[in-house]
């Protein structure tokens, strides 16, 4: 397999994401596969080929920077789960 | 004939006329959504009580002699993963089940100023990652040809809802062929737009460089109607062009005779079910009796889009999706001892499978070490496929492929081997590649009555080439008046 548990942990734990251990072997199986039939372009010759991020041609689009209206504070903080004070409220993060 | 079977064209005419109120309209396709919605499971929310605050509005202005627009009084659906204020936008995803949107997306600013009545957000794979809409956390869609099957994905609800009546026409957004495959799947009219014609404000990211809003409608002329309503430069939007407005309806004529029409013959042989390459050769047969000339082309990297597509598409996922913290919306999770454990385990249960498939692998592709030979590797085959095509389109106009290579299929067949489902986006991936729009319009049925889609491919912004070919074709075929027996 061309992902091995210990990477399936290692990925995991950079994408926030927690796979137990009664699972690491099916995603180390699923994730090779894909990757497997990805690495079919590593064959190809690309040396001398620039990288395409996107197809338009356009690049560092500006506006003019004026003021407008935006939403208001208790608009915005009705989808957050926690508030508290007009703030999102989390637990203590500094000791 | 109900009114909620006829066209976005036929029944726009009526409500101007004042053959019928708006109000008539709704109660006609609500009234179809309560009898076949409890099979069908296309929406996961209707907005009914705005539905007909709107119509009454639009039915006042009729009556006091004012304009309504081109799609005024017509009720259409919208995939959810796209924003309109103070309704819930979940993306088919747990994570934003609660989510309530406190603004419009650009397009639904466009369809409201255009006339248009929403009537609910269609069912979706979850973070519109899928081919089969079975990865929504809230329902099944099922296809309307046969409940037994899917109805393509990801954009599944909104192709069953056009498909039997439940709304006139409904949005979608394809990164990988979300718009087109189910089309081909449920015998609707679905494109995807040039990337950067219609703007994404508002849609839920998923894969930016890749991501397109397009329409679902009965047939073409109704297509040409929907793009006049969402086209158009958008400030919002920086990848939105700013491009002279064009009427897309000049472009609905009877006539092949200028157009030459190019096959990647190599690409049609492996996975390809027979009874579609049957119907594509016939539809073939026919565009060519209709004056169109065929020529065979060859498009020498497009057989690496599959591979290109899964590192691309995900390595942007992983990085759009990182915003699902558990912090400012969004699903949390009860149970955490520090902010560390509220985000792994808010993703960690707010995600399904196959999203946390996808950031994960997207997240490989981008980590040390494998950042050059995965991403900046696929990103170097991404201008081979975009130069093939612009190479190829020296010679044609449009370029022909199926949509999917097989027909719906049965639900749970396809899910324990992801690599499997992704094979049915292997028509429609490059597409999204190189940015081009493409269509995909009925053309025939297989053994067990399932349809079958026929798939063109402009150059970018050349979609009015893909409506006079699709309509063309329409024109002389019956495919598009087929309904399903539901």
């Amino acid at each position: 397999m061309s992902i091995s548990r210990e990477e399936i942990k290692h990925i995991a734990n950079l994408s926030r994401i927690i796979v137990s251990d009664s699972e690491l072997d099916k995603y180390a199986e699923t994730l090779s596969n894909i990757v497997d039939m990805a690495n079919e372009i590593s064959k190809l010759n690309t040396d001398d080929v620039k990288p395409t991020a996107h197809i338009l041609e356009s690049v560092n689009v500006f506006r003019k920077d004026e003021v407008k209206p935006s939403f208001s504070r208790e608009k915005i903080l009705e989808n957050a789960p926690t508030k508290e004070s007009g703030c999102i409220s989390l637990p203590k993060v500094v000791e | 004939m109900e009114l909620y079977s006829l066209t976005i064209h036929e029944i726009a005419k009526k409500i101007k006329l004042k053959e019928v109120t708006i109000r008539e309209v709704l109660d006609s396709v609500y009234s179809r959504i309560d009898s076949l919605e409890s099979n069908v499971n296309a929406y996961i929310n209707l907005t009914k009580e705005y539905a007909y605050i709107t119509a009454d509005k639009l039915q006042k202005k009729i009556n006091d002699g004012l304009d309504i627009g081109f799609l005024g009084g017509v009720p259409i659906a919208i995939k959810d993963n796209m924003c309109m204020k103070d309704v819930k936008t979940t993306c088919g995803s747990k994570m934003l089940e609660n989510f309530v949107s406190p603004y419009d997306a650009t397009v639904i600013e466009r369809l409201e100023s255009a006339g248009a009545i929403i009537l609910g957000k269609t069912n979706m794979d979850e973070f519109a990652m899928g081919s089969s809409t079975e990865n929504s956390y809230f329902k099944k869609t099922v296809n309307p040809w046969d409940i037994t099957k899917v109805p393509g994905g990801s954009s599944g609800g909104s192709s069953a809802a056009v498909s039997c009546d439940m709304a006139f026409a409904a949005l979608g957004s394809d990164t990988g062929g979300s718009i087109r495959q189910p089309a081909s799947y449920c015998s609707t009219v679905g494109l995807k737009p040039t990337y950067g014609l219609v703007s994404r404000f508002g849609l839920v990211a998923f894969a930016s460089s890749l991501d397109q809003i397009g329409p679902f409608t009965k047939d073409v002329t109704d297509m040409a109607i929907m793009l006049n309503a969402i086209v158009g430069h958008d400030d919002k939007d920086t990848t939105s062009v700013n491009l002279e407005k064009i009427d897309y309806t000049k472009y609905l004529i009877n006539d092949a005779k200028n157009m030459t029409i190019g096959i990647p013959r190599e690409f049609l042989s492996e996975g390809l079910n027979p009874d579609v390459k049957k119907s594509f050769d016939i539809a073939i047969d026919e565009l060519t009796e209709l004056g169109a000339k065929v020529i065979d082309i060859k498009l020498d990297y497009i057989k690496y889009s599959l591979a290109t597509y899964y590192i691309i598409a995900t390595a942007e996922a992983s990085s759009n999706l990182g915003r699902y913290d558990g912090i400012k919306y969004g699903y949390r999770t009860d149970k955490f001892e520090n902010l560390l454990d509220i985000y792994k385990k808010s993703r960690t249960e707010g995600f399904g499978d196959e999203v946390k498939r996808r950031i994960m692998l997207g997240t490989y592709v981008l980590s040390s070490g494998y950042y050059d030979a995965y991403y900046k590797k696929a990103q170097k085959v991404r201008t081979l496929i975009i130069n093939d095509f612009k190479r190829v389109f020296d010679s044609c106009d449009v370029i022909a492929l199926p949509t999917a290579p097989n027909t719906a299929f049965k639900f749970g067949s396809k899910t324990s081997n992801p690599l499997e489902m992704y094979l049915e986006d292997i028509y429609t991936v490059p597409v999204n590649i190189a940015g081009l729009p493409g269509i995909s319009i009925p053309c025939g049925f297989d053994s067990s009555n399932m349809p079958i889609g026929l798939q063109f491919i402009s150059s970018a912004f050349e979609e009015k080439k893909l409506l006079q070919l699709a309509y063309t074709y329409e024109q002389n075929t019956e495919f598009h008046k087929m309904k399903p027996n539901i």
